[in-house]
């Protein structure tokens, strides 16, 4: 029975090994295809629009709702310690560091991470992915680097406009809803919100991306059994890429926060 | 033009191929028979090299492709085209996009070069005027002509068909079949056909290969397999199941 265990826990971790080893050739195929390959323009500009353009409804819902909820709870806590005009700062740095970067990255996983494995992985069930090898394109200049580029420039500026929305909606619920003086909360926020900050959230929003697009697409090439393997591939993508970005996430603070130190300096 | 020697793979842990030797001369037809999951597509495969054998070598015009990466498979790939089972069409193209694919991906930009060369294609597989409609609106045998227009469209000198007339009817596998010989004599390239349309093996194929038990049992012409006594060739031909053969007995 404990060699069983042990064979099972054994080959846990060698499938896990094995699964992390295929994404990361994954990623480093399209690095190379992206850097010695010439761009397949229409298809870049068609994934922008699909990850970028269509996930601006999300993330504004994203944003708005997480800064408004998050100035409310500050708030609630603060006050207590009449420190209530300290809620714009850290709604602001909350948002720049961790909620704005985190929560864009959960929402993308979630919307683009799906469609990507299903449309990929409905391809690779369909011969499609080998009728593409058969016509001499390969599929990862051709699927994956499309999408690899426009997410790492779309996911950026998409946290971005989260930490803006949340900002705005944080504002609004601190100063007009909890009644908190709104010069006092915009010059805390303007003083303790530093540069680095920004540079970290976007840092992150790009770090996510990658992680997105690679667990995602690795997903859809390696999905088998029709519909029911599609099904599969789509959720273990999600999932995948929602837990790689909050396991990442801690690594990621730790690593950025030496060298983006918080606080005012 | 082709040549296979020694050709083993394993999916999994069953043994579907155990050592194929083929060999197809520049311009013959040849069709690769045998029963349901005997091997056929995963043989067809291996000579576009879409999948690698666990042992042997596969051998197109003097090149052994067994082993190259996908890039280097590329140069190969574009004298080779392949009409998979299911036309494998791109569902996000309308006909027109997928039959002028090849030659986009190949560099050519100009539409009025690209319009010109599709509509030529269409004309040879009898679709004309498609040109516009999804995938999703084909029928089975509009969609195989399709998939044949794009795999023609660049002029390869080989065309592999995996099972051109399954799920087709009797009319329409007849007109597949035309396409197919029509094609030979058109632009003489070398064919092989996956089937297990006999029909249509006796209708397009010059030498006819019969795969049993992951190796090949028989190589002649349709004559020699028509004329021929061994019992296995027999029950294929005839279509008599072990089940068949216990009844009568």
């Amino acid at each position: 029975m404990v060699t069983r265990l042990f064979n099972a826990l054994g080959a846990g971790v060698l499938s896990l090994f094995q699964y992390l080893g295929e994404v990361v050739l994954l990623a480093a195929e399209t690095f190379r295809s992206i850097f010695t390959r010439k761009l397949r323009w229409k298809l870049f500009l068609n994934q922008i629009v699909e990850i970028g353009l269509l996930s601006q409804l999300v993330v504004i819902i994203t944003g708005g709702f997480t800064g408004a909820v998050f100035a409310a709870q500050a708030y609630f806590q603060f006050s207590k310690l009449g420190l209530g005009s300290g809620v714009g700062a850290v709604v602001s740095v909350s948002l720049c560091r961790e909620l704005a970067p985190v929560l864009t990255a959960l929402m993308v996983a979630g919307r683009v991470g799906a469609a990507m494995s299903a449309e990929i992985g409905t391809m690779k069930v369909t011969e499609q992915i080998d009728a593409l090898r058969a016509l001499a394109v390969h599929p990862i200049d051709y699927l994956v680097v499309p999408r690899a580029l426009a997410i790492m420039l779309s996911m950026p500026l998409l946290v971005a406009e989260c930490i803006g929305f949340g900002i705005v909606t944080g504002y609004l619920t601190a100063v007009h809803l909890l009644g908190i003086n709104g010069p006092y909360f915009v010059n805390n926020m303007e003083r303790w919100t530093q540069k680095r900050d920004i540079i970290m959230g976007l840092t992150k929003a790009f770090c996510f991306a990658l992680l997105i697009v690679f667990i995602s697409c690795h997903k859809g090439l390696t999905a088998r059994e029709g519909a029911v393997g599609v099904g599969r591939a789509t959720t273990e993508a999600v999932v995948n890429a929602s837990l790689a970005v909050l396991i990442f996430n801690f690594f990621l603070t730790m690593f950025l926060n030496i060298i983006f130190p918080a606080g005012y300096q | 033009m082709i040549a296979v020697r020694s050709l083993a793979k394993k999916i999994g842990r069953q043994e579907i191929l155990r050592g194929v030797d083929l060999d197809v001369a520049v311009g013959e037809t040849l069709a690769i028979i045998g029963r349901s999951g005997g091997g056929k597509t995963v043989l067809l495969k291996h000579l576009v090299g879409l999948l690698q054998p666990d042992a042997g070598d596969v051998w197109i015009e003097g090149q052994n492709i067994t082993g190259m990466s996908e890039r280097e498979l590329g140069t190969i790939r574009q004298k080779i085209g392949i009409l998979f089972q299911g036309a494998a069409l791109f569902d996000s193209m309308t006909v027109e996009e997928n039959v002028a694919f090849p030659l986009r991906e190949a560099g050519e930009r100009d539409p009025k070069v690209l319009r010109a060369k599709v509509r030529e294609m269409l004309e040879v597989v009898e679709l004309e005027g498609q040109e516009k409609k999804m995938p999703v609106s084909l029928s089975g045998g509009m969609k195989k002509r399709v998939g044949l227009a794009r795999s023609i469209i660049r002029g390869p000198s080989c065309v592999l068909y995996d099972e051109p007339t399954s799920g087709l009817d009797p009319v329409v596998s007849d007109s597949i079949n035309r396409l197919i010989r029509r094609l030979q004599q058109r632009f003489g390239v070398t064919s092989i056909v996956v089937t297990h349309d006999m029909k249509s093996a006796f209708q397009v194929a010059d030498y006819i290969a019969y795969l049993h038990q992951g190796r090949v049992y028989f190589h002649g012409t349709p004559a020699e397999l028509q004329q021929s006594s061994d019992p296995l060739l027999q029950d294929f031909l005839l279509g008599r199941s072990e089940e068949h053969l216990r009844v009568e007995s």
